[in-house]
């Protein structure tokens, strides 16, 4: 027995002296300084941190990436895998595709059992058609940090039929913003005050919103020599105007105490998009058009965003695109904008009744719209490989460097993300803008009252009839009303087409995002 | 061994196929067939795509706003080309720079250059307004209202292609025979009537090839479309190809955009060939 124990300890002996050379440069080395070597502040330990990717070993195989055009999401894409590729060994192809082909171009594939890409980038608001062909988030990626750290809200987004589907990396909903300076400058609260009959203060509802900019338009109000506008909207059909229009909507039409669909009847799929509420929304947004500057009924997100950002309009309301364009620390309007729920109504249509309600406080449903998503593709032969990318591209460390630039288009979606002294320490808004950044976020993602995407299989085709309509009300050649039927029709033959009990069941799912509450 | 010839037909039928006729054939399957995204695959429809189309009247409108915004641009190309074609044919100071500079619009690529007019178009950042408003004259609405943006897309197109007629009308100015114009001097006719009488029955040929080939060309008018207007304000500059990309590539309807796209090769080949023997008959003389 002695014997035996001998040799055996022996034999470890023998075995450990033999491996130590090649265990020794990894065991005894010391940990890379990765925030040296990426543009990270500091590694943040974790199962995707730098350092365990670090540690994984994928030479020879090969990961393929379909991504949206540079810069938004695409920048951020092509950066972190050429360091995954650096890290692994890996093989990394970026595709980088424009919008208007990004859809087509991963559903061909899905549709054909091409496994044509390993990880897929793309609108959070295509799960209802893509949710078929993605392979659910394993347990392991679940339990990280960053994943238990997600808001409820953008936990519920990348989950359907209780399934985690979507590898959340990036959080988006809509909100207001305004030039701060002009609203608190006395000669501006005088002007306003003499022309209305009231005190100038960020507006609450669409209305007060709507005159706010037709005071403040055609006039140089910020001492620059050109003209200034009221608003800037995103009113250009086929450039997410649709996503715009829901949210002059949802003020009237989303009733907080009616359930059941925003966009649908759940138990008729009866189309409400041409109940008063919505007609009503269409009205406030084609008279806008009379405050938005020069070209501002043919504005793209692009020019929504350098208009505001710019200081050429007074409000906007959309993505932070706008607001984070305000704030680059070139702007000569830095620190002077603030942003703010999206107004509301008072007046709120209850499709329950069939009458309008008169609330005492303005109705100002929060808008959990878009949001870049990723995911890996159930024909994937790497999905393991793929899975450990989207962690790397979301860690900790890259989602906080991601976030400080504005142009990868990447938002706050973990509660840590919530944090106004990162923005105050990291990008140097003031206390009093970062404060209001987060407790606007914060106010949407704990807005009892919320608006979804329609995720339903044909959104694009739903979206595309919705714009086109409301871009015929906005160019004249429709009322609002006429306009908005046509629209209530064309829903209704798509969801002839695909099936009533096809759409009711992917519909569910959104309802029951905006009925938890 | 007379039959063996044949064999030798065999790789270039076989490529005609496969490069022509295959992809055709699958449009047409494709058409019958409900693909959507939803529904892939090929199943059997019937003509249910094609009744649709025919109560389609954004289809039907869009057709119409693209034969005007086509037959409108090329005839506008035509008659600049010709004239810029006759402006450097003889000799004048620079000719080689001109030739070369008049040709640069076609040479940049389509897409860029929409972005491009679309920045000078914008009415709030764009350089065009300011000029026009140093004029003293008042902006121009150009993206927002739906006339001026259809004239906008026109010129854009205009501007682009204007070389190509350039460049076909001044090889055939080139080719032309000196001989009649010796003979036209001779009986004393003025420039005028050497144009009409010598210069333009010598194009006439040229000329039918040129429209016609922008004529196909101009049918398909996308990028220009999708970049500076997405076929706003409304539905004022959605043409029926753009129409299609829509159906296609963003509803994901791929058996109706491919019914569409099997009626808009129909129409084009009607409409091009009445076109084309139309402009044979009223411009080509038949040889003496």
């Amino acid at each position: 027995m002695t014997s035996r124990i001998r040799n055996s300890l022996l034999a470890t002996t023998v075995l450990s002296l033999a491996a130590l050379p090649v265990a020794a440069p990894s065991a005894w080395a010391e940990t890379p300084d990765y925030a040296a070597m990426y543009p990270i502040s500091a590694d943040v330990p974790g199962v995707c941190s730098f350092e365990a990717i670090d540690a994984r070993d994928y030479s020879g195989r090969t990961l393929n990436i379909i991504t949206h055009a540079i810069p938004v999401i695409g920048e951020p894409t092509a950066l972190h895998a050429a360091q995954f590729a650096e890290l692994t060994g890996a093989t990394v192809n970026v595709v980088h595709v424009p919008f208007g082909d990004l859809f087509q171009r991963i559903m061909i594939p899905f549709q054909t059992g091409q496994a044509a890409y390993d990880a897929l980038f793309f609108p959070s608001l295509w799960l209802g058609d893509f949710n078929p062909y993605l392979a659910p988030v394993p347990e392991a990626y679940r339990e990280t940090q960053g994943m238990q750290d997600l808001t409820a809200t953008y936990r519920g987004v990348a989950t359907w039929n209780n399934e985690m589907l979507l590898y959340t990396m990036d959080g988006d909903r809509h909100y207001m913003k305004y030039r701060a300076d002009i609203f608190d400058n006395p000669d501006m609260q005088a002007r306003f005050e003499q022309e209305t009959g009231r005190a100038l203060t960020p507006p609450a509802t669409w209305e007060e919103y709507n005159e706010i900019a037709a005071v403040f338009s055609g006039w140089d109000w910020d001492g620059d020599g050109q003209p200034n506008f009221g608003t800037a909207e995103v009113t250009q059909r086929d450039d997410l105007m649709f996503s715009a229009f829901i949210s002059r909507v949802a003020g009237y039409a989303k009733n907080p105490d009616v359930t059941g669909g925003f966009f649908f009847d759940l138990e008729t799929m009866e189309p409400l998009v041409n109940t008063p509420g919505w007609v009503r929304g269409l009205e406030m947004f084609v008279a806008a058009q009379a405050s938005m500057p020069p070209g501002g009924t043919n504005f793209g997100l692009g020019d929504e965003i350098f208009s505001f950002g710019g200081g050429q309009t007074l409000m906007s309301y959309s993505w932070d695109d706008a607001f984070i364009q305000a704030q680059q620390e070139d702007s000569p309007i830095r620190n002077s904008v603030m942003p703010t729920a999206l107004p509301g109504s008072t007046e709120v249509w209850n499709r329950n009744t069939g009458e309008w309600e008169t609330f005492a406080e303005p109705n100002r449903p929060g808008y959990v719209t878009w949001g870049w998503t990723s995911a890996v593709a159930g024909s994937s032969q790497n999905q393991d490989m793929a899975f450990d990318f989207l962690c790397f591209f979301a860690n900790e460390a890259n989602t906080e460097s991601d976030m400080q630039v504005g142009r990868y288009g990447v938002n706050p979606y973990r509660e840590s993300h919530f944090e106004a002294a990162f923005y105050e320490d990291e990008l140097g808004w003031t206390p009093e803008v970062s404060q209001a950044y987060v407790e606007t976020l914060r106010g949407i993602d704990e807005n009892p009252n919320r608006v979804f995407d329609l995720r339903v299989p044909g959104v694009g085709e739903f979206m595309s009839s919705l714009a086109a309509g409301v871009a015929r009300a906005q160019a004249g050649t429709a009322t609002p009303q006429q306009a908005l039927d046509d629209v209530a029709d064309e829903w209704r033959a798509i969801v002839d087409r695909i099936g009533a009990d096809t759409i009711r069941a992917a519909y569910a799912n959104v309802v029951a995002l905006e009925d938890a509450r | 061994m007379y039959r063996q010839k044949y064999l030798f037909l065999t790789p270039g039928l076989i490529a005609l196929v496969a490069i022509i006729l295959f992809p055709l054939l699958f449009t047409i399957r494709v058409s019958f067939s409900g693909w959507d995204v939803y529904n892939p695959g090929l199943s059997w429809k019937g003509g249910q795509n094609f009744s649709r189309l025919m109560a389609d009247s954004r289809y039907w409108a869009a057709l119409g706003r693209l034969s005007v915004m086509a037959v409108g641009t090329v005839l506008i190309q035509y008659v600049l080309g010709f004239a810029l074609a006759l402006l450097v044919w003889r000799d004048v100071i620079a000719r080689r720079f001109f030739r070369v500079l008049f040709l640069v619009p076609m040479m940049t690529t389509p897409v860029i250059m929409s972005v491009i007019w679309r920045t000078i178009f914008h009415e709030s950042l764009g350089p065009l307004n300011p000029i026009i408003r140093g004029l003293g004259l008042p902006g121009v609405p150009w993206l927002s209202d739906p006339v001026w943006a259809f004239v906008a897309v026109m010129l854009v197109e205009i501007w682009q292609w204007t070389p190509f007629m350039f460049l076909l009308l001044l090889a055939g100015l080139l080719s032309l025979p000196s001989e009649p114009y010796l003979a036209a001097r001779i009986d004393g006719a003025g420039p005028v009537r050497t144009f009409f009488s010598v210069t333009f029955p010598g194009l006439a040929a040229i000329s039918v090839g040129a429209i016609v080939i922008r004529l196909i060309e101009a049918s398909k008018i996308l990028d220009t479309v999708y970049v500076m207007t997405s076929g706003g304000p409304g539905e004022s500059t959605e043409t029926a190809s753009y129409y299609i990309y829509i159906r296609g590539l963003r509803d994901f309807q791929i058996g109706y955009s491919a019914a569409l796209s099997i009626i808009y090769l129909v129409i084009m080949i009607v409409a091009l060939t009445i076109i084309a023997k139309l402009l044979v008959r009223f411009l080509v003389r038949p040889a003496p």
